[in-house]
């Protein structure tokens, strides 16, 4: 079966301690109204829990949303996870304001895809269809 | 129980099913995606699993959107956590008809059930099926039934309407109503009688919740036999009525507060006692027999039309339906003819 043929299915989640998941639900909702099923986990997520609702709901792709700048604690945590699950294959792709030297980390501890404030949803829908089909 | 031999599987898919009958959660997963992309696939599973299926008590959850199905799910669950049973939970979302995307956002209120390895929670969209689940939800009942889950609650998509396929995939139906929804006698949605073995109020903390609550035993009482269901439906023979005091159940209205898990015990002892009366009454088998009956039928539709497509050239299929358009012949003659392809052997 191809990528096209099913539909792709996304975890997006919003770990961390702050309050706000507007970024988040816009790219929820912006990913299904590109065809994809999103499953959309909400606020206060412990990497614990990304990467059980990742597991459990056997995603093609997880999309993190950050704003606190905890992603220097959370992020790694996350990539240990997957990999004691075996499920590093599993791209991961964060968004929110990261400065340029933290992606450049964050890349080199296996995250896919790194996506400031001002990115477009046809940039991260193209890059999800990307790694998806392996590309 | 007599393991499947598993002839014809290719080993990678073997060394899955084994996985899946162990409790893998990860290979769970898999073969949940697996069941829900391709017939083919689910075919193979199932036919795999089956002989290991039929433990689980299946617990169907039903009501309209905003009810508070997820968050009594999850209330629900930690109570039958408490008492040991291993859990299985089906969430189903619509999908856009107009994208085929699906925003699935009931993992949101069952936050409370994470890193228990004790419950396995799946959303699934209902990739355009109508009724209130997907096509592949009952495969993937057998596939969490296989991996050992000894209850399997399964949100429906809660689309406003009685949502009837829950009731036929379901042991216990549970139907959901929420103060200030509309709920007059006359505004409760016709069916919900027929398909609920408990009617729940929830969100009793609000102003209503009594008037919701008489509003639906009225509505029992009006029903045939005051609020009894009898082999999956609501009485109406006579002859059935004799039976009514020894073997029928009687359909309790419970107040629920599902966010502080007020009145929760009450329902999962109902929800474990409907389970024992379907068993001592022989309505267990009853119910089985009737969902083995759709789920037969619903394949043998799709054969059927997948018969069609390859039977009926697009040209015949062409020239048909334009003698219709022109009133050359009628449907029904066209049908015949149609079918009349479709039995003949090629
Ligand atoms: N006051 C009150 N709110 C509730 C109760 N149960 C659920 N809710 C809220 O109702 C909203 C919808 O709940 P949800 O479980 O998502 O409903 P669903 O759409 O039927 O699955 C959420 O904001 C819940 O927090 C309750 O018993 N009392
Ligand atoms: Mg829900």
């Amino acid at each position: 079966m191809t990528a096209e043929e099913r539909k792709p299915r996304i975890l997006i989640a919003k770990p961390g301690l702050d309050g706000h998941d507007r970024g988040a639900k816009v790219i929820a909702r912006a990913l299904r109204d590109a065809g994809m099923e999103v499953i959309y986990t909400g606020l206060r997520q412990t990497p614990e829990m990304v990467v059980e609702a990742a597991l459990q709901e056997d995603v093609d792709a997880i999309g993190l949303s950050i704003l606190s700048g905890a992603h220097n604690t959370l992020i790694p945590r996350i990539m240990t996870l997957l990999a004691e699950n075996d499920m590093s294959d599993v791209p991961v792709f964060l968004g929110g304001i990261i400065p340029p030297e933290d992606a450049e980390a964050m890349k080199a501890l296996g995250v896919a895809g790194v996506f400031g404030p001002g990115a477009s949803i046809d940039e991260i829908s193209t890059f999800i269809w990307g790694v998806i089909r392996g590309e | 129980m007599r393991s499947a031999p598993l002839f014809g599987v290719s080993s990678g898919v073997n060394e899955l099913l084994q996985k899946v009958l162990a409790g893998q959660p990860r290979a769970v997963a898999r073969l949940l995606t697996l069941v829900e992309n391709s017939e083919v696939e689910a075919q193979t599973a199932v036919s795999h699993l089956y002989p290991h299926t039929g433990n689980a008590h299946i617990i169907g959850i039903t009501g309209p959107p905003g009810a508070g199905k997820s968050s009594l799910v999850t209330a629900l669950a930690k109570t039958l956590r408490r008492q040991g049973f291993r859990l299985g939970i089906i969430a189903v979302d619509p999908s856009s008809p107009f994208t085929g995307g699906a925003l699935l956002g009931d993992r949101v209120r069952m936050r409370d059930l994470a890193g228990d390895r004790g419950v396995f929670i799946r959303s699934m969209a209902s990739r355009g099926s109508l009724g209130g689940l997907a096509r592949a939800t009952s495969a993937a009942i057998q596939v969490l039934d296989a991996a050992g889950y000894d209850k399997i609650l399964l949100e429906t998509v809660g689309a406003g309407q009685a949502e009837v396929d829950v009731a036929s995939a379901a042991h216990t139906t549970l139907v959901i109503e929420a103060p200030g929804m509309g709920d007059d006698v006359q505004s409760i949605k016709a069916g919900i009688l027929e398909i609920a073995d408990i009617l729940v109020v929830n969100k009793a903390d609000k102003p209503g919740a009594d008037h919701t609550v008489k509003s639906l035993e009225m509505m029992l009482h009006l029903g045939p036999l005051g609020g009894t269901r009898h082999h999956g439906r609501v009485l109406a023979a006579p002859q059935m009525v004799a039976e009514k005091a020894k073997d029928a159940w009687q359909i309790p209205v419970l107040r629920t507060v599902a966010i502080t898990e007020g009145g929760i015990e009450l329902l999962a002892e109902r929800v474990v006692a409907h389970r024992a009366h379907l068993l001592a009454t022989g309505q267990w088998l009853a119910r089985e027999r009737a969902r083995s009956e759709r789920e037969v039928e619903r394949l043998l539709q799709d054969r059927l039309l997948a018969r069609l497509q390859t039977a009926v050239l697009p040209t015949e299929r062409e020239v048909l339906l334009t003698a219709v358009a022109q009133r050359q012949i009628d449907p029904y003659t066209a049908a015949d003819q149609l079918m009349a392809l479709v039995l003949k052997k090629r």
